[in-house]
């Protein structure tokens, strides 16, 4: 017969340890229907009949978290043949707090008593019979970390499922007996004899999602009533508070037969670290210091050289095997470097002198550049020219001064560059191996495109971020599990809750600026809903590393070089989180019962390497199979719409200003007229920017300069972009494009994380729409102050610019405090 | 008589009643600050707020605003 047991416990129990031991690698991952909360299921080891669902980590089964809605939906309306309760043996008293209400459930309980070690070392005593007899049910001693009893406790559970129904022991007060009799009488007496007690507790709180579900006539609701506020007035309190106080004095009574406390004398090491790490002084140093690593490791160092690896290496030309001949490489690509610098430097100088440079520069593209270069020297200004060429570093500075001379110039122009092939073991990448292949078998050209620049590079924007993505997950499981974590909420808290996040709303968006996906990724460590909605939302407004390509076209090209631009884009990206956050807060979305942050801090441990290695894998792994779908297809949409299209009366494949693509931008291209960018090339290249932010500027080099291929900065079309933008509208363009919807592969995250259709678009829709809006005030100002237009666009400007700020200084129509009393 | 909210860092006290309704109410309570148990306050954030308390033997970490709705002995 086959067995389901519910693994329920309170969160820092040990459950997901107990939950990986019992179930290995067989195990799957994903969100509760339409919500954030993870959900995961597998199969007890060595027993297929049995499976286990591991529930969110738990308090109790009141209606005010989406965790504990979703667990106790699941235990009332799917009915697990058997809960596993797992609790921590040092902290007895908060996890009987949930036991008290599982009992009560009418499905048999297994307690399976965790840390039973660290009990033992503290010298103190459980009485496992006592427990049993004063909870209605079996239980068990384990050690998840240890593996002791584990599967022994599991297959209790699973025996129990068979057993007799618990019977809870524990009895309130005369007055909310009396009051409970009635209820069961009046509203419940038609379900199975074993729920009705939990149900007829649920209408004495008067839980309303409970009371919805059973649908009491309101006659019968009237009659409850009376009975419950008979209580309340009896005992002076409400009467959730009544049912909690009352749980908790059970828990008191019987603790004192079933646990032997040893008299606490020295501090802990958990009570030891916490006095440093969270000290008033220290505690912020050392935070920065611990994010500085985690974002030195996965964003700077180690996540870039692993996105580089697989974007450009494996998804791109391909790498060099365990690093040999890269060093090789690099030498050699740094002097044909220096040789390409001589000579640009040389043909300058020629062109400074008059020299008519047309010819060599295209003979030098050609298949006979050597020719070209003869033919340049021939002439006899040439022969007595003489340039300066500059070595700069990093950081610009000038750090060798070259002279160069019509031969020198020869040679410097006509130097082979190199091929990393060439040097130690190459590794050639997907798309180049797979172009060689379609080649070799004649493949028509359109499939070639189809294969290459759609299915692979859809593929790469999925796979690109995942060892990045896996890096960041290690440390995020790590902070998680030692318990730092709830440390960075309980530092953060006061900063971030003025804009409606959580404290651990800070590390999504410090990974954000490295890459939004796994920024995005990030928030599954956020515990309330909102907080975690909230910051899926905003995280991308943050330019991460793929937007400072445009940062740096948009600056070189139209604003001059200025230094200010790329301080200025963090602080707009910052300023749009803080701003939405304000504003979100205000909506009906995210008012209303703000999850209270009354937080445990749990014992610091060492986590183990399993716990923390299966951490990492479920969260890629749930990447690339929730995202991977929608990054695909999106990629492989916006590949065919640029490389199809009406050209010279058919269709077929055709450049990208004849594209599908090209007719979309032209006919969205007046959305942005507003905005002071109303081309369709703009418009195309901010389409194309979201298969990934760094190909706006690859685009402007293919509708603006007809060039194939450009460098980062898209140096080579500076000028021309210079012609077609003022300084305002590529500015408002910059702003646009920083703001609005990430690229697709961070869509993709936000999907999966939102795991909520309406969630993802109002996500998607809410980024255009803001960004739209305050590229629009940018420019509209702009115009007015720089030029004193004024028209239509200023006045739509000015209502827009006076609605955010009064949404920003608003009163919170619902404050926190105002909706607690009125005990909504 | 005062609040948590206004108990002095390392001091002990006992919990007198806990005021207001609703969310953050049931939630502390749910969580073992009830009538009759004793709170130690452990710490406060370094930025000013939350407040770190020792309750039923573990650690919980309050915002001011909630701990002035416990009134303590």
């Amino acid at each position: 017969m086959a067995v389901t047991i519910a693994l329920a416990g309170n969160p820092n129990s040990g459950k997901t340890t107990l939950f990986n031991s019992l179930t290995g690698s067989n195990q799957f991952v994903g969100n509760w229907p339409g919500v954030t909360v993870e959900k995961k299921e597998g199969k007890l080891k060595g027993r297929k009949d049995v499976s286990v669902m591991d529930l969110p980590g738990i308090y109790s089964l009141s209606p005010y978290t989406l965790e504990e809605v979703v667990s106790r939906n699941y235990l009332v309306d799917e009915r697990p043949d058997a809960i596993l309760n797992i609790i921590d043996g040092t902290n007895l008293e908060r996890n009987l707090y949930l036991t008290t209400q599982l009992v009560e459930l009418g499905i048999p309980v297994v307690l399976a008593v965790n840390m039973i070690d660290v009990v033992e070392k503290q010298g103190d005593k459980i009485n496992l019979d006592a427990l049993s007899r004063e909870l209605g049910c079996k239980s068990i001693e384990i050690s998840a970390l240890k593996g002791t009893n584990v599967m022994e406790a599991a297959n209790l559970a699973a025996e129990s499922a068979s057993g007799s129904k618990p019977n809870p022991k524990h009895k309130f007060s005369g007055s909310v007996e009396h009051a409970l009799a009635h209820i069961e009488e009046a509203a419940v007496h038609s379900l199975p004899d074993e729920q009705q007690r939990w149900y007829a507790i649920k209408i004495f709180e008067r839980d309303e999602k409970i009371i919805e579900k059973l649908k009491i006539s309101p006659d019968t609701l009237k009659h409850i009533e009376a009975d419950i506020q008979a209580c309340e007035k009896e005992m002076d309190d409400d009467v959730e508070s009544i049912v909690t106080s009352q749980r908790y004095q059970y828990i008191d009574s019987i603790i004192k037969d079933c646990s032997k406390k040893k008299k606490k004398g020295d501090l802990s090491t958990s009570d030891k670290i916490d006095r440093v790490v969270t000290n008033r002084w220290l505690a912020l140093p050392i935070f920065a210091i611990v994010m500085f690593i985690v974002y030195y490791v996965s964003v700077t160092t180690v996540g870039t050289i692993a996105t580089d690896w697989a974007n450009d290496g494996v998804f791109g030309d391909g790498w060099h095997l365990l690093g040999i001949g890269s060093s090789q490489y690099e030498e050699a690509a740094g002097e044909f470097e220096v040789e390409a610098i001589k000579a640009d430097a040389f043909l300058e100088a020629a062109d400074e002198s008059g020299i008519d440079t047309s010819a060599v520069r295209e003979g030098l593209e050609s298949e006979d550049p050597d020719s070209a270069v003869a033919e340049f020297q021939a002439i006899p200004e040439v022969a007595g020219l003489l340039a300066d060429a500059y070595i700069t570093d990093e950081d610009g500075e000038t750090v060798e001064t070259i002279s160069v001379n019509a031969a020198s110039f020869a040679d410097a122009a006509l130097a082979p560059e190199p091929d990393p092939a060439e040097y130690g073991v190459w590794v050639p990448g997907v798309p180049i191996l797979l172009e060689g292949f379609l080649t070799a078998v004649n493949c028509a050209e359109w499939l070639q495109s189809l294969i290459l620049d759609g299915i692979v590079a859809g593929v790469g924007a999925v796979l690109g971020f995942v060892p990045q993505m896996l890096i960041l997950f290690i440390f995020l499981a790590f902070l998680e599990s030692c318990g730092y974590m709830a440390r960075i909420a309980f530092i953060m808290d006061r900063i971030f809750r003025k804009f409606g996040l959580s404290g651990k709303g800070f590390i999504p968006i410090l990974i954000g600026t490295g890459c939004g996906v796994p920024g995005i990724m990030a928030s599954r460590t956020i515990e309330s809903d909102k907080d975690r909605k909230m910051t899926i939302i905003t995280t991308t407004f943050i330019p991460c590393s793929a937007k400072l390509p445009i940062i740096a076209l948009i600056t070189g090209a139209i604003l001059g070089g200025a230094a200010w631009v790329a301080p200025l884009s963090y602080f707009i990206g910052f300023a749009a989180i803080v701003c939405s956050g304000i504003i979100l807060k205000k909506t009906k979305l995210f008012s209303g019962d703000v999850a209270p942050f009354v937080m445990e801090l749990p014992n610091y441990h060492m986590p183990t390497v399993r716990n923390i290695l299966s951490s990492m894998w479920e969260r890629g792994w749930s990447f690339i199979k929730k995202a991977g779908t929608i990054i695909l297809l999106a990629t492989i949409f916006v590949w065919f719409t640029s490389s199809f299209g009406w050209a010279d009366g058919s269709f077929g494949m055709v450049d990208m200003s004849d594209s599908i693509l090209a007719v979309i931008g032209s006919g969205i291209a007046w959305i942005f007229s507003p905005l002071g960018w109303g081309d369709w090339k703009a418009a195309v290249a901010a389409i194309t920017g979201l298969i990934a932010k760094e190909n706006v500027v690859g685009t402007f080099g293919i509708l603006y300069g007809n060039l194939a291929e450009v460098s980062e900065d898209g140096a080579e079309i500076w000028s021309l972009l210079a012609v077609s933008f003022t300084t305002l509208s590529a500015f408002s363009f910059l702003v646009f494009n920083l703001l609005c919807a990430p690229c697709f592969a961070a869509m993709g995250a936000i999907k999966r994380e939102m795991n909520n259709t309406g969630w993802f678009w109002f996500a998607i829709g809410y980024q255009c729409v803001f960004a739209y809006l305050v590229a629009l005030v940018i420019y509209q100002f702009g115009m007015l102050f720089t030029q004193g237009a004024f028209g239509f666009g200023t006045v739509v400007a000015f209502l827009i610019a006076a609605g955010f700020i009064f949404m920003l200084f608003k009163k919170d129509s619902k404050s926190s405090k105002a909706a607690f009393a009125t005990g909504q | 008589m005062g609040t948590l909210k206004t108990v002095k860092t390392g001091d002990t006290v006992k919990v007198a009643k806990i005021n207001g309704a609703g969310a953050v109410k049931h939630r502390l309570m749910e969580m073992g600050i009830t009538k009759g148990s004793e709170v130690y306050v452990r710490k406060v954030a370094p930025l000013g707020d939350p407040i770190e308390v020792t309750i039923r033997g573990y650690e919980l970490s309050v915002r001011k605003e909630d701990a002035e709705m416990v009134e303590v002995e």
